[in-house]
């Protein structure tokens, strides 16, 4: 039986949410980001003060009264790290319910859920998951500018081989940051923003499964992003974004900042991916089938099993180095008896996932909006599906290829290079889905296509090139080179990020019910894509002529390149800055509506008005066909949104039955 | 909300984002510890001596950082000992270190480093009497060494007396018990930034011990830059 | 779906061009251009070069690669171009376009296709590691750890790199064992990089020779390369290791035999008094385990004496 749904009962409205309760409260007492703010700098004061206490640093320097053999600096800033993460929480009344609920009193809600609907209701823990994607979509956007202003800055340092803007001090905790903060913020662009927002209505649900661990997901990426950059304070540290031990156990106090805040984002991940699992295995409407599921939701689904699968062992690899730095535990330290491969196995065995965590979501929105836009159905969907189930249950038999030089077990780099080179098969399905797509096609060339189509160029390259990373011979001149730099920003910026864009500009009408201003969108287009290429396909060169990675001094000749990319990077950034401008302008000034259905689509997320009803839908709809059904004569629309009485009970039932049957 | 509340609103907050990136620019990225100049007026290349007189202490009580090892440089018009580990010497010359080690003894990581390279006479003097290598694993008396890779100077720098009661207090004064090291070296001829650093892991220990104070500017490694 | 793909009409089928024989035909010449220049033109001068035989195979790797990747990428492009040319939305054509849900024979075609390009890399990268008893590849010069599986025919010379922050030294066994900063090799002779090192993870970069192994603390990684013809080469650290990470660099020389061995013997007469310093020569110094440095300590009064300082005993190992 291939319809599965959801029990009735919990779509009430409100989405089964509580309405809010102990209202009657001023403004500034009831808890939203500013309680959150005040929690967090008590949480990390205490925190501070416990750890300076057991450490004994309040007394002599260096005693250690309490806690024999440990780190004196690192206690303290750990610990205040963690309780400024509870009190933020506890001010944003995250517990609140829950503690409500232990000591027998009914719930307030946290959700006034669709009660208010100002402004005010972005900066709260509000369960709705089309304020959480709006909320997801802003911080993304603040996170993205601040690691490519990061960016830029490496750039200018890179613009002269020996004449320095930055001490190499700064230099290194500048890459560090923009790394770590690029990696482990951008594994939500999409799934933040898009997935939380769109799939519940995609499949024609309600509500998520979990609103309040999709809220809860949310509300830990600004602690995480403030955490990392605190970092700064605390000077830094100097081992990039992939922290190998021991330089990350002999770093000072800065590198509890990059362990407290990517531990702390794997939390977040693995939570966001376990609400979407659920919401949409759970939550499909009747009618809507596995091999109805839109594209997008697919690659939800993959990238969540990702998450869920790959982000643990990030956080175990975190708690190991902190527990390394503060209770000096020497899990890394292999004079001790640990090994510095284990951390990078730990980190590997998360960090190659977490690369198609990255490219998965573009894959996913590309292969959404291109039938759409090619007026097309979309060309062998089972392929498509087939190459993103593929894509992600390979991707945890393939990391060893980041150390093939590490001189770890010399006889598992055949099998490891077999692995890697494998995983071209599922990805090269989403291009044969694309060609196949654009077959005879009638390609409307919007700003969303035109970004769809400069991510499948931008990740061909990227593709390419990382074949090259997984020969051996071939990988050992170009690890650690700017080959490598240039291979993952052609797969991540130009492929997660292009998609990024694309969803904004598809998605925001749907969102907001605010269109983007298309004229300065194709500026934005343009001027990004051609600066995009200009920065990073002379990087290949220079990882080829001997450039390694993270460094601040350079060989001399290789400055025309170097100065060409600076150069090219600045209006890379130019390009960002044009899109803030029209993000802006468009939605907070201009705010030119669009509540109908722009660009012709069949999604069922278009069949609502725009932004979506508080309910989503005011029935649960009966999904009656494919979303990519173009140009099919006659055919039926995608959904029945007002379905007779009784359907989707029936189709309950049914489901039920099956289900005793079985 | 009405257009103009959005649009002050706009101007607000773009006005704190720009002071925010501004500051953290000026106050982060473009800190750096002062610079003290040597030769001040000695022109490039004319074989002149500049004299450059430093201390290593084993604490810096100035800084934010009262336990860490670090190195002082003597302004050389002022005679003040600055917190700071930058100096600019001309191009060319022949500079005569002057270092004085108030810090304990700490054996090397790779006793290789005792040995002293990159000097005139490939000797340092400590208190006046020439060495051309120091075993730190023998007998205690390396503290750190400091050496400038870019022009393969390396020298170990002596310690007072295992029995010493070490400075307390930093800068530490010609009293407390030291021993004074000196050696000379020419200056390269082409300008440019050339990175000074310890060789020894200066925290004490294997794993912290290269972390800290060795890795942080201002401390146990910094900048020569050498001018025309 | 892609079920009812049979239904579906056949591209080629359809009356009016032959769209794919005109794709093919555009894209036929620009991949073998593209493959004749990668190979004959831009192929000699490929990083990283021929100056050893480990550089060779890497470059001849990369050539290979570029030689499928060129055909690739060109008909990726190509086809791209020409569905953007040819079927792109006309004003006022407010159809969609035909309903094409799948093609079975092409799909299978286009799986089959890539999964054969695919295996044939990984089967060509495995033999270009010297799996098939090529001793002249051995490994194809990156880091095997301590007991390497491929290597060279004959006696090869050790060279142990011992490297720290922020500075590679270079000690030399078969020579008593002298520690230097100096990079000198023998042409044409087998050649065996130990490395390791004593802090934190480096890597040890010869681009030139293409030799690239990592430096783990406590661990001998061992790379082979024989270098076939004279000159200096570039090392650089590859693994970020710290502040000074970019300026953890020097240059080596390849000299002929008979003048390595005048150096050698002379740099090991220089140095011997710094070599009577120095721990006897072990694949690996792990500080803790090293007597001369382990009495260092003591008489020091640093073991365990602060929090910053692990003592060989704690934490307690069984």
């Amino acid at each position: 039986m291939a319809i599965e749904t959801q029990p009735e009962r919990a779509q009430g409205a409100g989405g089964g949410l509580p309405a809010e309760g102990g209202g009657g409260r001023p403004w500034w007492a009831r808890p939203a980001i500013h309680t959150a703010i005040v929690g967090a700098v008590v949480g990390y004061l205490l925190g501070h003060a416990l750890g300076d206490y057991l450490t004994g640093a309040t007394g002599a320097a260096n005693q250690y009264p309490n806690v024999p053999l440990s780190d004196s600096e690192d206690w303290p800033i750990v610990l205040g790290y963690t309780l400024a993460i509870i009190g933020w929480l506890a001010g944003l009344g995250v517990f609140n319910d829950i503690l409500r609920q232990m000591v027998g009193r009914p719930i307030s809600g946290n959700g006034r859920a669709h009660q208010n609907s100002g402004l005010a209701r972005f900066f709260r823990y509000e369960l709705d998951h089309k304020v959480v994607g709006i909320q997801y979509l802003v911080g993304m956007i603040i996170y993205f500018c601040t690691a490519g202003l990061l960016a830029m800055a490496m750039r200018t340092e890179l613009l002269s081989p020996v004449n320095h803007v930055f001490t190499s001090q700064v230099y290194i905790e500048i890459v560090g940051e923009h790394g770590t903060m690029m990696m482990m913020l951008m594994t939500s662009v999409i799934v933040g923003p898009f997935g939380n927002y769109l799939v519940p209505i995609m499949i024609g649900s309600k509500r998520v499964a979990f609103p309040r661990i999709e809220a809860l997901s949310f509300w830990l990426t600004p602690m995480a992003f403030l955490i990392l950059l605190s970092g700064f304070m605390l000077g830094g540290f100097p081992f990039g974004w992939t922290g190998y031990a021991p330089l990350s156990i002999q770093a000072t106090v800065g590198a509890d900042s990059y362990a407290v805040a990517f531990g702390l984002m794997g939390v977040s991940v693995a939570l966001a991916g376990f609400n979407i699992i659920v919401t949409v295995i759970c939550y499909r409407a009747p009618g809507m089938r596995w091999g109805r599921l839109p594209m997008f939701v697919w690659s939800m689904v993959s990238t969540s099993f990702l998450f869920v699968l790959a982000a643990p062992v990030l956080f175990a690899g975190m708690y190991m180095l902190i527990m390394d730095r503060t209770a000096q535990t020497a899990f890394f330290e292999d004079s001790l008896g640990g090994s510095s491969y284990l951390y990078e196995n730990v980190f590997w065995f998360f960090g190659h996932p977490e690369v198609y965590i990255l490219a998965l979501p573009g894959f996913g929105i590309v292969s959404e909006l291109i039938p759409v836009f090619c007026r097309k159905p979309l060309f062998a969907y089972k392929v498509a599906g087939a190459g993103m189930i593929g894509v992600s249950l390979l991707s945890f038999f393939v990391w060893q290829h980041h150390l093939f030089d590490s001189g770890i077990n010399p006889d598992m780099r055949p099998l490891f290079m077999v692995t890697t080179e494998l995983i071209s098969i599922p990805t090269g399905f989403i291009y044969l889905v694309a060609l196949g797509t654009f077959w005879k096609a009638k390609i409307r060339f919007r700003v969303p296509m035109l970004f769809c189509i400069a991510m499948y160029f931008n990740f061909l390259i990227g593709g390419i090139s990382g074949v090259y990373l997984s020969d051996v011979p071939a990988d050992t001149t170009e690890h650690g080179s700017f080959f490598v730099m240039a291979h993952f920003h052609y797969t991540i910026m130009g492929g997660l990020i292009f998609a990024f864009m694309a969803g904004i500009y598809y998605w925001l009408p749907k969102m907001t019910g605010i269109k983007l201003n298309e004229k300065l969108g194709l500026w934005h287009f343009w001027i990004m894509f051609i600066a995009f290429n200009s920065t990073f396909l002379p990087l290949f060169a220079v990882g080829d002529a001997g450039q390694p990675r993270r460094v601040f001094e350079y060989a001399t000749n290789l400055q025309g390149l170097n100065d060409w990319v600076s150069i090219s990077s600045y209006f890379l950034g130019f390009s960002i800055l044009l899109f803030v401008i029209n993000f802006v302008w468009s939605t907070v000034i201009v705010r030119e509506r669009e509540v109908g259905n722009p660009w012709q689509s069949r999604g069922l997320e278009w069949q609502v008005s725009s932004p979506p009803p508080a309910d989503n839908f005011d029935q649960i709809p009966v999904v009656l066909s494919s979303p990519y059904d173009y140009g099919v004569k006659d055919a039926q629309p995608v959904a029945d949104l007002h379905p007779p009485a009784g359907v989707v009970t029936a189709a309950i039932m049914s489901a039920d039955a099956a289900r005793v049957e079985a | 909300m009405a257009l103009p509340a959005r649009i002050v609103t706009l101007v607000v907050a773009f006005l704190a984002v720009a002071a925010l990136a501004v500051f953290v620019v000026v106050h982060y990225f473009l800190f750096s510890p002062p610079t003290v100049t040597f030769g001040a007026g000695v022109t490039a290349d004319t074989g002149a001596t500049v004299h450059v007189v430093l201390q290593e202490d084993p604490q810096n009580t100035v800084s934010t950082h009262p336990d860490w090892v670090s190195y002082f440089i003597q302004d050389p018009t002022t005679h003040k000992w600055v917190h700071t580990t930058i100096f600019k010497v001309p191009a060319g010359s022949r500079i005569d270190v002057t270092i004085y080690g108030y810090d304990g003894c700490t054996p090397l990581r790779n006793p290789y480093f005792g040995k002293v390279t990159g000097t005139i006479g490939g000797v340092e003097y400590v208190n006046g009497k020439p060495y051309s290598q120091l075993d730190s694993w023998s007998a205690c008396h390396v503290g750190h060494t400091f050496s400038i890779p870019g022009i393969n100077l390396n020298v170990p720098m002596a310690t007072p007396d295992l029995s010493a009661t070490l400075c307390g207090v930093s800068p530490c004064t010609t009293a407390s018990p030291h021993r004074t090291v000196t050696f000379s070296f020419n200056s390269p001829t082409a300008t440019g930034t050339y990175f000074w650093q310890c060789r020894v892991p200066c925290g004490g220990g294997f794993i912290d011990g290269f972390g800290g104070p060795m890795q942080t500017i201002g401390f146990m490694t910094g900048n020569m830059e050498v001018v025309s | 779906m892609a079920a009812s793909s049979a239904e579906a009409a056949s591209p080629t089928a359809r009356t009016g061009p032959n769209h794919g024989l005109r794709i093919f035909l555009i894209w036929l010449p620009i991949a073998v251009i593209a493959d004749w220049l990668l190979y004959f033109v831009y192929g000699p001068h490929m990083p990283p070069g021929t100056m050893s035989t480990s550089a060779a195979s890497q470059q001849f790797d990369i050539k290979v690669m570029s030689v499928l990747a060129a055909p690739v990428f060109a008909f990726v492009v190509v086809y791209a171009g020409y569905a953007f040319i040819v079927w792109r939305h006309r004003e006022g054509d407010d159809t969609d376009g035909p309903p094409i849900y799948g093609h079975a024979r092409i799909q299978a075609t286009w799986i089959t296709i890539s999964a054969v390009i695919v295996l044939c890399l990984a089967a060509f990268g495995t033999y270009e590691l010297g799996a098939f008893g090529q001793s002249s590849l051995a490994g194809a010069g990156a880091g095997e750890g301590p007991s390497p599986i491929w290597k060279p025919n004959g006696t090869p010379l050790q060279i142990q790199v011992i490297a720290q922050q922020w500075r590679f030294t270079y000690r030399y066994p078969q020579y008593g064992g002298f520690e230097t900063t100096a990079l000198y090799l023998p042409v044409g002779q087998p050649i065996q990089f130990n490395v390791t090192s004593i802090d934190v993870i480096h890597d040890f970069w010869a681009y030139q020779l293409g030799v690239k192994a990592d430096a783990n603390p406590g661990v001998n990684n061992i790379a082979y390369t024989t270098v076939e013809h004279t000159g200096t080469f570039e090392v650089r650290c590859d693994e970020l290791c710290g502040l000074w990470h970019g300026a953890m660099f020097n240059q080596g020389n390849v000299v002929s035999v008979a003048a390595f061995q005048a150096w050698a013997h002379k740099t090991e007469i220089k140095l011997a008094s710094v070599t009577k310093m120095l721990p006897a020569y072990a694949t690996s110094y792990d500080p803790t385990t090293i007597a001369q440095l382990n009495k260092a300590m003591v008489k020091a009064g640093i073991a365990g004496a602060n929090g910053y300082y692990y003592p060989p005993q704690d934490p307690v190992q069984p």
